[in-house]
């Protein structure tokens, strides 16, 4: 972190006294996202080919997209932002455009054209879910199991269901430590329709009803806060099947080798994209748009994909999907987008969530500490 | 004299940011900064009829919204204010973009009557004036304390006093207006059109027949465009604010939400606090949570009996490493050294991970008992994801800081005394309790507050064996401050969690005696 600021403040300094050229730009970006493998692949389809358009462009990255809700708060009331373009969860980027931490953006303008003339906000669609939002990728939470520890005679889990039945598959669970995506879930294998889930959710009964059907399984239940978790304790044996995002399940499945499957039933797609700091001073401004613009165009979001599992934002990046660019395997199959995976799917809510969040949360806390 | 740069740096790096990080837990200034007018009219609504407040409630959130919502401050007092209650986050989100559409109904019927109104030119000759000073500072004052930051700077326009006095709410509007064009927007005030919501304004003016009977008799710029409009009031909605917000979203008239704003309306609240022991501010007054939401009360019990009792399995463990410590010839106690010093040297984050890989069920420990026939496979110790696996994580983690105080009085204890006391006939057991344990007393004294104080604060031990069952407080004031941003309640947790320490530092001052305590010699 230290290593970081020095190095912005110093690319801050250089920027300050070479202002002059490169039409009033600065020359230095600090971009944040995840690390690990989905930077790298932010880093390989989109950071190299700029800095390749634009030599005298210098990146710097810094891991704390975990944080990023928090640590961009406390910069703004510092009055000293540092950073330049945030990767975010759609979900943040509502809190942060919320509390005008993030600036609001005009796709159409701000965004490139898809090739064939659609408009950014046509190709990008739905997704732009909130005013600041600039989506990269759709990725989904969901479900990967143990192929060696299903029973004997009992066909492979297909059904999202069977994490609450452990008469036919007995065995540990992991679920994320929060009531998002588990609640829906337990509505939905509790005889709930999926599209009343969550007017059933808003009132405290179907709230009740949701824990209740936790209850069933909350002695089988190991519950994880980090990603890397339930890859791990699938690995490990500790569990015989988990939610986590797709894309982790994608590296240990295939490119680990693991014996686990996935099911894509009921995956709750989500979204993780830019947003742009309130408040930046224009040469960064002017910058980071020029980033952006490139980095979310069609080709450069298709490019992605070739090194991680995540579905690209813009519909016309689908067709563009190939091969991964080093196991040289069709991407698209691998995609929580793909037709044949995305026959029964949620979409995260995330206006309910930004309303019920805190009042499920501390009902599933307490809960969780009985 | 020497002391006080260190002073100084310790004053602004540690006592500022943590006074001031622990004030958040009883301000609430967003709520009448942001709706100063909503807060003053409200105070004399009573709530306990059932109904929502009256048309004038309803006017003032028009215009402190709209102000807010352009200042994009509107979706910060939701989230305030869903804290308390569930849904205030998407109504102030949905109304503040609905606001120009309200404010529509009464700028199209206007700009029909006289097609002046489209002017912005207009406007600016119209409102512009004398005397009008006190009421330009004081909106400025408003203005600034919505935002947080100044709002000084030539805006450019004065209000007319005789304007002001014919027409209250249009002026404020439009003063409200003409601040924010200037200072934020840098833009000439004469050369932009208004607000939707300086006509809304003009609108709730006509309806006061004061004001229509003073615009007969005015002669001012606008003259006669106000005359128009006051001539064709039936073209204006015959409705009010009221109808206005409650056809955006019916919550506008619910009396829960008025009543949650009301109590949640003055500059510090007592509402964080509350929430932080399982209570809640209610209009009846204080009460209890709902049992399915209590959580935090649990949480700090638990937290101080699992500290004490990493306290204790510390002592018991580290005593006899450090007498072995202090015991031994110098060679063979400085390799013993090495071997309570290296995890301490390791990074807490490997040590942790470490514990991981020992206690899981599929994990090493339960491995080797199952491989000696101890444990039956089908049911393998649960030593981890619970109490028990922070307890041990954090008993192994903690010892280093037991053992090091013990071990440095346990040197000063001259081991002549043990032998004194045995040659007057003493036993081992009452050489060591009546002679040797007194006097290393003042070690674990010191001991058991270094780990006890570093035990109630720990997070990511706890976060990463504890499960459910073994989390502490710290790990809820973690999830408040970066995830929820929760501030004003992570604050509160933080505030009792020192209060607690402070306190239980003094009950041990009173009991054992603070003097008693020896880090060394």
């Amino acid at each position: 972190m230290q290593l970081i600021k020095t190095l912005s403040a110093t690319a801050l300094l250089v920027a300050a006294s070479g202002t002059a050229y490169a039409d009033d730009m600065a020359s230095n970006m600090t971009l944040v996202s995840w690390g690990g493998a989905y930077q790298a692949s932010q880093v390989a389809a989109y950071a190299e080919p700029y800095k390749a358009m634009h030599s005298d462009v210098t990146i710097t990255w810094d891991e704390s997209s975990n944080e990023a809700v928090a640590k961009l708060r406390a910069m703004n009331e510092a009055n000293n932002v540092t950073w330049d373009l945030v990767d975010v969860v759609a979900s943040d980027a509502l809190r942060l455009c919320d509390e005008g931490l993030a600036m609001e953006i005009d796709a159409n303008e701000l965004l490139a054209e898809a090739p064939d003339g659609t408009s950014a906000e046509d190709d990008f669609g739905d997704l732009l879910v909130s005013d600041c939002f600039i989506p990269q990728i759709v990725y989904s939470t969901t479900v990967g199991f143990r192929t060696d520890m299903v029973p004997e005679g009992t066909a492979a889990p297909t059904d999202i269901c069977a994490i609450f039945d452990t008469k036919t598959y007995p065995g540990m669970r992991s679920l994320e430590k929060r009531p998002i995506n588990n609640m829906e879930w337990a509505l939905l294998c509790d005889g709930v329709a999926k599209d009343e889930v969550y007017d059933v959710l808003g009132t405290p009964e179907g709230q009740q009803q949701a824990l209740d059907k936790l209850a069933t399984i909350k002695d089988d239940v190991i519950w994880w806060s980090a990603g890397a978790d339930t890859p791990q304790l699938l690995a490990d044996g500790e569990v015989f099947m988990g939610s986590t995002y797709n894309g982790r399940l994608f590296s240990a499945i295939v490119e680990q080798d693991q014996p686990i499957g996935m099911l894509w039933d009921a995956q709750v797609f989500d979204l993780d994209g830019w947003i742009i700091p309130a408040g930046l001073p224009e040469d960064r401004l002017a910058r980071v748009k020029d980033f952006v613009k490139f980095a979310t165009d069609t080709q450069r979001l298709a490019d992605q994909s070739k090194y991680i599992s995540y579905g690209p934002a813009r519909a016309s990046s689908a067709p563009l999907v190939g091969k991964h660019a080093e196991l040289g395997i069709e991407m698209a199959p691998h995609m929580p987008t793909d037709p044949a995976n995305s026959k029964n799917t949620f979409l995260y809510n995330y206006e309910f969530w930004a309303d019920y969040r805190d009042d499920i949360d501390a009902k599933f806390q307490a809960w969780l500490a009985q | 004299m020497l002391i006080a740069p260190l002073l100084l740096f310790v004053v602004v790096t540690f006592i500022v940011p943590i006074l001031s990080m622990l004030f958040r837990s009883v301000e609430n200034d967003i709520v009448p900064d942001t709706i100063p007018g909503v807060v003053t009219e409200l105070a004399e609504w009573d709530g306990s009829v059932g109904a929502p407040p009256s048309e004038q409630v309803f006017r003032y959130l028009y215009l402190d919204l709209f102000k807010a919502s352009e200042a994009k401050q509107h979706t910060r007092l939701g989230t305030r204010l869903n804290y308390e209650k569930t849904g205030l986050s998407s109504l102030l989100r949905t109304t503040g973009r609905s606001l120009d559409d309200v404010g529509e109904e009464w700028q199209d019927p206007l700009e029909d009557i006289d097609a002046n109104f489209k002017d912005g030119a207009f406007w600016y000759q119209m409102m512009s004036g004398t005397d009008g000073e006190d009421l330009l500072e004081e909106r400025r004052d408003l203005w600034a304390a919505m935002v947080g930051e100044s709002m000084a700077g030539d805006v450019g326009f004065v209000p007319s006093e005789q304007v002001a006095q014919m027409l209250p709410w249009t002026t404020r509007a439009y003063t409200d207006f003409a601040i924010w064009t200037a200072i934020e927007d840098e833009d000439s005030v004469a050369e932009e059109d208004p607000w939707e919501a300086v006509y809304g304004a003009l609108g709730m003016d006509l309806t006061n027949p004061e004001t229509v009977s003073a615009i007969q008799s005015y002669t001012g710029p606008g003259a006669d465009a106000l005359k128009a409009a006051a001539a064709n009031v039936g073209q204006l909605p015959q409705t009010g604010f009221r109808e206005a917000f409650a056809a955006e979203n019916e919550d506008w008239l619910s009396p829960d939400v008025w009543a949650t704003i009301k109590l949640y309306s003055s500059s510090m609240t007592s509402g964080y606090f509350l929430n932080a022991v399982d209570m809640q501010l209610t209009p009846d007054g204080i009460e209890q949570k709902p049992e399915n939401q209590q959580i935090y009360t649990q949480l700090f019990m638990r937290t101080l009996v699992m500290a004490l009792i990493i306290t204790a399995s510390c002592v018991v463990l580290g005593y006899p490493v450090a007498w072995l410590l202090a015991n031994l010839p110098m060679r063979t106690a400085s390799i013993l050294m090495i071997l309570v010093l290296l995890p301490f040297w390791t990074s807490l984050l490997v040590r942790t991970s470490a514990w991981k890989v020992l206690l899981q069920q599929q994990g090493v420990i339960n491995e080797i008992l199952v491989w000696l026939g101890f444990v039956n496979d089908a049911d393998r110790l649960i030593l981890m994801n619970n109490a028990t696996g922070t307890i041990i994580a954090m008993t192994h983690i903690l010892l280093p800081f037991m053992i090091l105080p013990l071990y440095s009085v346990m040197k000063t204890i001259q081991p002549s005394y043990l032998r004194a006391a045995k040659s007057l006939g003493a036993t081992n057991w009452t050489a060591f309790w009546r002679v040797y344990f007194p006097q290393s007393v003042p070690g674990i004294g010191a001991g058991s507050i270094l780990v006890f104080i570093l035990a109630i604060g720990y997070y990511i031990t706890p976060e990463i064996v504890g499960g459910t069952s073994g989390v502490f407080i710290s790990n809820r004031i973690a999830y408040h401050i970066s995830s929820s941003l929760n501030w004003g309640l992570a604050a509160a947790l933080g505030s009792i969690l020192l209060v607690v320490v402070l306190g239980l530092y003094w009950c041990y001052d009173k009991i054992v005696g603070i003097d008693n305590v020896k880090l060394g010699g």
